[in-house]
């Protein structure tokens, strides 16, 4: 049977994401127990989480998160990324044994900065360059893979349900200031550790539910700008437009959901708003390539803040709520009440209006 | 007879207790295979000078008429099919050059039907284009590669020139002269109507029809027939036709006789003469000359109007689209080689070129690996029959597709292949006066917009079964598509899995 990556899996899954905008640290244990309700919209075979705020120790170095097949392929990788960054911490990241998560890779952290002299040789910005040196492992080191790159924030992930996972990786001791969690159902082959989510690169992580039917399209137009969707999954693809709209073409949030889950030209048309109008039609036209199709709901999570996003017919459920400096959201409010009994102003985001939530300056 | 003999092929079977004697297949007829026998009142033919355009068995009022295959049977032979000795036959009658007309005939591969489109089960909801928007507009031309901003960071909402087309179709190049003025007339107002473009090809544009130009593609072939500032202005893009599809590498030949009146004006050129085509455009000799002509043509226009290079489906068409995505020009029309023609060697035609799918798919990929397909949009051409190779070939990587044939078989077209005559029945590739009227250009373009809103119907459907709301979702979505029936050979050119794998 092929792996993941070999072959194209499509998933159906659950979500949810929790934030301060006071930038108060949480435990990862809410955002765990927040799966529990949704234990059907998983079946075992992928769990994660991602946590922001959670390395203050190390927030100026890039948390490389990795996953290794054997000792050999571990000290072949640090032998490569000591050639290109200084490594001033690494460690295994401490797991517990349970029952529920077997057959793990070897899992290490490294905290690490890109050596100076490496940047100017190759006139590459820093985060470009961390970039490019994920996805070259990722493409090309068989047997090692980033699953997360970011500073100051860190993936999780494992095969199994998204409770379980978050039990596994101790998660009660992290503290973060925002939180998004996933919970997968593949749909034939079992999931492989790399493909489950969230999905990262840099400090961008994507968790996702829903398949997309736009995703040969996405993936043949972004793999022109130095992307390898090495998984085929559709978070992947949709990390690295996100990742491209945002970070490379410089697109606001907002801007980028007009790209990713644009308004239907019949929409625009109807659009009052001149400038409004104006500059709908030249996202959709300079970025036609980027346009998802087929039912997804997202969290994007990044620096001090979260974006979450409906596909334009809004096929894929999700809802927010808040209760005081926080927002909550998830694929089912249940998931919310069991964050915060009383949360308030919950509703479902229509499609394609994406809810943008930034920690206030300063306090993250 | 003689030596010089060929059976005719075909025979006209008329049902004497049906016909009336009514003389309307004489008076249809224009090449004469209907007469009428006045001394013994009864209709009279003449199959040898039948081309099976099937216009007499259209308007025949009882039904009477048919057309069928001569059963008179050279022996048989799979070395030397009766074809092949025919054409050693007329050759050693004449000694020409054989002309054909239309794409070719033959038993050659027709990928088209050997891949098969996906549908969404369970994991993902197919659409309902009835009940939810589904939307084919396509724009093309050059997408920049950077988003620009004003100093206050507010964003440039300014691209280079852009067609707007309804859904990613248009009629393409068939030339004023080639066919007739009320053929062109019905494919103006239908572009007009169904907000897509229709082609002048390269005989320009009749003044009648700059009304229509905000639809019109005007062509700059190697004749440069027609050409002048008004032209240019005129359409909505202007198209470099370095090649064409049924003639690679050749170029045209429009006979003295078509050359009249409006046709002459038109072409500026002198009544009676014959229009010569040269293969190659004798100031593009290069890759850097084309660059200069496409330059030429935006610096008069002011860089409002894109620029297409056509070019036909030839071995090398990778390395060709990338040089031209390098030129300047916006747009690469890639004619595949079993695209129609008015007339062309029949040797050229039928052993001249590739396939358009395999030239679509290596083109497309090939501008992805190196990072360019960005610069410019892909139009496929040669021979896209249905709703269906239109979603084949934008989930192969175009952007849109070129449509003559079918386009032609709306207006009237049986396929009869012999439009090098100049006596369609159908009034569509003549310029004699009393066969042009039969085309009535209202009805035409009726027929036309039918056959495209039937076409948009079906692309709704199949893309809303894949769950696909937008046709750019659609473009170069392989993973959409699967081969049936191919070698590994064949589906890593077409960069497409087999069926259920």
């Amino acid at each position: 049977m092929k792996i993941e990556g070999q072959v194209r899996i499509p998933s159906g899954c659950a979500i949810s994401a929790v934030i301060s905008k006071n930038g108060n640290k949480m435990s990862g244990e809410m955002i765990v127990n927040s799966m529990k309700p949704m234990h059907d919209r998983s079946n075992g075979l992928g769990g994660g989480f991602a946590g922001y705020g959670i390395y203050p120790e190390y927030k100026d170095f890039y948390a490389l998160h990795m996953f290794f097949d054997s000792r050999g392929t571990r000290k072949e990788c640090e032998a490569f990324l000591k050639e290109r960054f200084e490594i001033v911490h690494s460690e295994r990241i401490p797991t517990r044994k349970i029952p529920a998560i077997t057959d793990e890779p070897i899992i290490w952290r490294y905290f690490a900065a890109p050596l100076k002299s490496v940047l100017v040789s190759l006139q590459l910005e820093e985060k470009e360059f961390v970039a490019k040196t994920v996805i070259k492992i990722n493409a090309e080191m068989s047997g090692a893979y980033v699953f997360s790159s970011g500073k100051n924030m860190g993936a999780f992930k494992a095969v199994g349900f998204p409770e379980d996972v978050g039990v596994f990786y101790k998660l009660e001791e992290y503290e973060g200031y925002s939180w998004t969690a996933h919970g997968r159902y593949p749909t034939n082959t079992p999931g492989w550790w790399g493909g489950a989510h969230p999905f990262t690169l840099l400090d961008y992580s994507v968790v996702h539910n829903g398949e997309i039917s736009s995703y040969d399209a996405n993936r043949r137009f972004i793999e022109m700008f130095g992307y390898q969707c090495t998984l085929q999954t559709d978070t992947e693809v949709i990390t690295y437009i996100l990742d491209y709209l945002l970070r490379v073409q410089g697109l606001t949030l907002g801007e980028s959901a007009s790209v990713i889950a644009a308004p239907f030209w019949s929409t625009i048309a109807a659009k009052t708003d001149f400038d409004d109008q104006k500059k709908h039609t030249y996202l959709r036209t300079m970025f036609p390539s980027l346009l998802i199709t087929g039912p997804f709901s997202i969290v994007l999570g990044f620096e001090g803040g979260l974006m979450a996003l409906n596909d334009r017919l809004k096929l894929r459920s999700m809802a927010v709520g808040e209760k005081d400096d926080r927002v909550f959201i998830a694929s089912e409010e249940a998931a919310i009440r069991s964050m915060e009994p009383n949360a308030e102003n919950i509703w479902s985001p229509a499609g394609g209006e994406p809810v943008i939530v930034k920690v206030k300056e300063g306090a993250f | 007879m003689s030596i010089e003999f060929i059976y005719p092929e075909f025979e006209i079977i008329r049902n004497e207790s049906r016909c009336i004697s009514c003389r309307v297949c004489e008076q249809q007829c224009a090449n004469e295979a209907h007469s009428y026998d006045e001394k013994h009142k009864i209709m009279k033919c003449d199959e040898s000078k039948c081309v099976n355009c099937q216009r007499c068995v259209s308007f025949c009022p009882t039904r009477a008429l048919k057309i069928v295959k001569s059963d008179c049977t050279l022996r048989e032979n799979a070395n030397w099919p009766t074809e092949t000795m025919k054409e050693v036959y007329k050759q050693a009658n004449s000694g020409g050059v054989l002309l054909s007309s239309m794409g070719s005939p033959k038993h050659l591969p027709v990928y088209w039907d050997k891949i098969l489109i996906n549908a969404s089960q369970v994991t993902n909801p197919s659409i309902d284009p009835l009940r939810e928007p589904m939307e084919t507009r396509v724009y093309l031309g050059k997408k920049p590669s950077k988003v620009q901003r004003t100093k206050d960071g507010t964003l440039i909402c300014e691209l280079p020139p852009q067609l707007e087309l309804s859904m990613p179709v248009m009629f393409s190049a068939m030339s004023y002269g080639s066919i007739s003025y009320n053929a062109h007339k019905s494919l103006a107002t239908a572009a007009t109507e169904l907000g897509i473009l229709y082609n002048t090809g390269e005989g320009g544009l009749h003044e009648d029809f700059y009304c229509y130009g905000e639809n019109t593609v005007v062509q700059v072939a190697s004749g440069r027939f027609g050409v002048h500032m008004d032209y240019l202005e005129a359409g909505a893009a202007i198209e470099i036709k370095i090649g064409q599809g049924a003639k690679p590498g050749i170029g045209g030949h429009l006979p003295g006789t078509k050359i009249v009146g409006d046709v002459s004006r038109t072409r500026m050129i002198p009544e009676g003469s014959d229009a010569i085509s040269p293969a190659p455009h004798h100031d593009i000799y290069s890759i850097e000359d084309l660059r200069q002509l496409v330059f030429s043509l935006k610096e008069v226009t002011e860089y409002k109007k894109p620029v297409i290079v056509k070019v036909a489906a030839v071995h090398n068409i990778a390395a060709i689209a990338s040089g031209i995505a390098r030129s300047g020009a916006d747009i690469i029309a890639i004619d595949g080689f079993r695209g129609g023609t008015g007339a062309a060697p029949t040797r050229i035609r039928d052993h001249v070129g590739i396939p358009i799918e395999l030239a679509l798919a290596t083109a497309d990929q090939r501008l992805r690996d190196e990072g360019i397909r960005n610069n410019v949009s892909l139009v496929a051409g040669g021979s896209i029959r249905s709703a269906a190779d239109v979603v084949k070939a934008v989930a192969l990587g175009a952007d849109a597709c070129y449509v003559a044939t079918a386009a032609l078989l709306a207006l009237g077209c049986h396929l009869c292949r012999t439009c090098q005559s100049g006596k369609c029945n159908w009034g569509i590739a003549t310029q004699r006066p009393e066969l042009v009227k039969r085309l009535d250009p209202a009805m035409g373009s009726e027929r036309l917009i039918n056959l495209m809103t039937a076409w948009k119907h079906e692309i709704k459907e199949l893309m809303g079964g894949m769950g696909i709301n937008s046709i750019e979702a659609l473009r170069g979505n392989r993973l959409m598509l699967r081969g049936i029936g191919l070698t590994e050979k064949e589906l890593e050119i077409l960069g497409i899995s087999h069926a259920g794998e």
